[in-house]
C-alpha cells in the first residue's frame, strides 16, 4: 500500500540547529531508502510562499497564503510503500520532525 | 444477559424469536465475525453476511431441526453469502472464499447439517484490529463490544448514554477506517506489539471502569459491562498469556470479587473500608491472587500487575486494620515511578496514612490540592483523614466539597451519611 506521510510543524519550532536537522533527514532518507520504503518525497518552501487557488462560479480566485492558517503547517511529505498502517506508522515515527511537529499518515486512494 | 454466553444451546421452540437466536450465537459471535473478517477484510461485510446467515437459520431450523454444530452451520452459510457478494462485485477474495467452501464442503448443495468444522479462531486479530490506536478510544470500545462481544448497537448506546444513531455512526466510521486506512488484520509483532497490546488492555480496563459509573438511565447494568470486560480479559489471557494480560485479568477479578459487598439493600455504595468481607467472592479472590503471583514472578511490573497486587493485598486481608499497608505503600511507590500521576500519589498517601504516618501523609495530601482540586475522591479521602485526626471542621468542609463534585447519587448519599456521622 502507498501511504503519504505529511510532515507538519510550526515553522522554526525545531529544537536542533538546521545543519543537524538536515543531517537527521539525510540519515532517515538513507535508512528508509535502503529498506525500499520511500517512493518519493520533498520538503516544501515555507508557507510565506503559499498561494491558494479556488474556482467559484467559473471564476478563479487567487489567494495569498495557505489553505488553512493553523499553528502547524505542511512542510514536506514522503510517499511510502508499506505493508500496512503499522509499518507506515513505524517509518513515520522515524521522520525527524515527528519529535516536535506532527506526521499525518494517510493511505493513497487506490481507484483500481 | 451476558450470562447467556455460557448457555450452550437452547430449545428449538424458542427459535421463532430472533432474539433468542442472537443470544445462542453470542458466545460464538466474535469467533464467527473474526473468521469471516479474515476473508472479507471489511467488518461491515462480515457482519452483514453473518446477519443473513442468522436470518436463514431462523427460517430453516424450526422445521428442519437445529444442526449438530450451529456455529459451523452459520459460518458456512455466511461464507456462501460472502461469496455471492464477492462474485457480484468481482472482489479479489472471491476465489479464496470459494476454495475455503470447497475444502470444507465439497458438495455445493445446502445440506450442512452434519458440519463438524472447527471454526478457525481469529479473535486475537479481531481484538487487535478493533483496538488499533489509530481509532479514537471511544470507537475502540464500542467496536470491541459490538463485534467481539456481540452486543447490539442499542445495548452499547444505552451503556454509554448516547443515541443509537450516534453509536451506529461511531461504529460505522470505525469500520470505514479499518477498511480504508491500511489497518492490517493481524496480531502485531516486534516493536509494535507493546503499544498495540497496551491499547487492547486499556479498552478492556475502560469497559470495566464504565461498569462502576452507574448513571441514571443506564439500562445495561454495571454487572453486564463488568462481565463483558472479564470475558474479554479471559479471552485475551487464554490466547496471549503475558504478564500484563494476567495482571489485568487478576485486577478485574479481584475488583469484581467485592461486587456484592459494594452495595446492600439499604446502601447503594459501600467503600472498601466498610464492606462486609464475608460477602467477598473467595473463588474470584483465589483465581485473581494466583494470577497476580504468576504475573509478578515474571519480573515485569507494569501498571496492571501492580494495581492487581495492591488489590490482592486488600482481598487477602482479614480486616481494614490488619491490611499490609506498608507493602501497599511500597507498591504505590513503584507504580508512581511508572505512572507519575497525582491520583497515584493520593492513593500512596492514603496507604501511608493507614500504615501509621498520619501527619506526614496528611501534609502530602494538602500539597496535592492544586492538582486534584476538582477530583471528588481527593476531598473524600482528605475528609476521612481529617475525621480520623479529629479535625471535624476541616472534615465537614471536605465532605461538602466532595458531595458537590460527585456525579453519582449513590456516592452522594454515602458522603452525606459520612458528613452527618461526624
Amino acid at each position: 500500500m502507498q501511504f503519504l506521510a505529511l510532515i507538519y510543524s510550526s515553522e522554526g519550532s525545531e529544537d536542533v540547529p538546521m545543519s543537524e536537522l538536515m543531517g537527521q533527514y539525510m540519515d532517515f532518507g538513507e535508512r528508509a531508502g535502503a529498506a525500499g520504503v520511500v517512493e518519493g518525497g520533498n520538503a516544501l518552501q515555507p508557507i510565506a510562499t503559499a498561494t491558494s487557488v479556488q474556482i467559484r462560479q467559473g471564476k478563479q480566485t487567487i489567494l495569498d497564503g495557505p489553505f488553512a492558517e493553523t499553528k502547524e503547517q505542511l512542510g514536506g511529505y514522503y510517499l511510502l510503500q508499506c505493508k500496512d498502517l503499522d509499518e507506515a506508522i513505524m517509518w513515520a515515527a522515524q521522520i525527524p520532525t515527528a519529535r516536535y511537529g506532527t506526521v499525518e499518515v494517510r493511505p493513497v486512494h487506490n481507484f483500481g | 444477559m451476558a450470562l447467556l454466553r455460557f448457555v450452550p444451546c437452547i430449545t428449538l421452540a424458542k427459535l421463532n424469536n430472533g432474539h433468542d437466536l442472537t443470544q445462542l450465537i453470542r458466545a460464538e459471535y466474535g469467533l464467527l465475525v473474526g473468521s469471516l473478517m479474515s476473508m472479507a477484510g471489511d467488518l461491515s461485510l462480515a457482519e452483514d453476511a453473518l446477519q443473513e446467515a442468522l436470518a436463514q437459520a431462523l427460517e430453516q431450523w424450526p422445521s428442519r431441526g437445529q444442526p449438530k454444530n450451529p456455529a459451523a452451520w452459520i459460518l458456512t452459510v455466511a461464507r456462501r453469502r460472502l461469496l455471492d457478494q464477492f462474485r457480484k462485485t468481482k472482489h479479489r477474495n472471491a476465489d479464496l472464499v470459494q476454495q475455503t467452501l470447497l475444502n470444507t464442503h465439497p458438495t455445493q448443495h445446502d445440506d450442512v447439517y452434519d458440519n463438524g468444522e472447527c471454526i478457525p479462531d481469529h479473535r486475537l486479530e479481531l481484538i487487535f484490529t478493533c483496538c488499533h490506536p489509530s481509532l479514537a478510544p471511544e470507537a475502540q470500545i464500542a467496536l470491541t463490544l459490538k463485534v467481539v462481544c456481540g452486543l447490539s448497537i442499542g445495548q452499547i448506546a444505552r451503556a454509554y448514554l448516547t443515541s443509537e444513531a450516534a453509536m451506529s455512526k461511531r461504529i460505522g466510521r470505525a469500520k470505514f477506517k479499518i477498511k480504508h486506512a491500511g489497518i492490517g488484520y493481524k496480531v502485531p509483532h516486534g516493536a509494535a506489539m507493546e503499544q498495540r497490546l497496551s491499547s487492547v488492555l486499556a479498552v478492556i480496563y475502560l469497559i470495566y471502569n464504565e461498569s462502576y459509573n452507574a448513571y441514571e438511565g443506564q439500562t445495561l447494568t454495571q454487572e453486564d459491562l463488568a462481565l463483558e470486560a472479564i470475558y474479554l480479559a479471559k479471552l485475551m489471557h487464554g490466547m496471549l498469556p503475558q504478564s500484563s494480560v494476567a495482571g489485568l485479568l487478576a485486577l478485574l477479578l479481584l475488583h469484581d470479587s467485592r461486587r456484592s459487598a459494594r452495595s446492600s439493600k439499604t446502601q447503594t455504595y459501600i467503600p472498601l473500608k466498610l464492606q462486609d468481607r464475608s460477602l467477598w467472592d473467595q473463588n474470584k479472590i483465589a483465581e485473581g491472587t494466583k494470577l497476580v503471583k504468576s504475573a509478578l514472578v515474571s519480573g515485569q511490573f507494569g501498571p496492571y500487575q501492580l494495581q492487581a497486587a495492591i488489590s490482592a493485598l486488600h482481598s487477602n486481608a482479614q480486616s481494614w486494620k490488619s491490611t499490609d499497608w506498608l507493602q501497599i505503600v511500597g507498591l504505590y511507590d513503584v507504580l508512581y515511578d511508572i505512572e507519575p500521576s497525582p491520583i497515584i500519589l493520593l492513593n500512596h498517601c492514603v496507604a501511608l496514612f493507614y500504615a501509621g504516618s498520619l501527619d506526614q501523609s496528611y501534609q502530602k495530601v494538602i500539597e496535592l490540592e492544586p492538582q486534584l482540586r476538582d477530583y471528588q475522591p481527593y476531598h473524600a479521602a482528605k475528609a476521612e483523614m481529617e475525621a480520623e485526626l479529629g479535625d471535624l471542621t476541616a472534615a465537614k468542609e471536605s465532605y461538602i466539597l466532595a458531595i458537590g463534585l460527585s456525579k453519582n447519587d449513590a456516592e452522594k448519599q454515602f458522603l452525606a451519611r459520612q458528613l452527618r456521622g461526624l
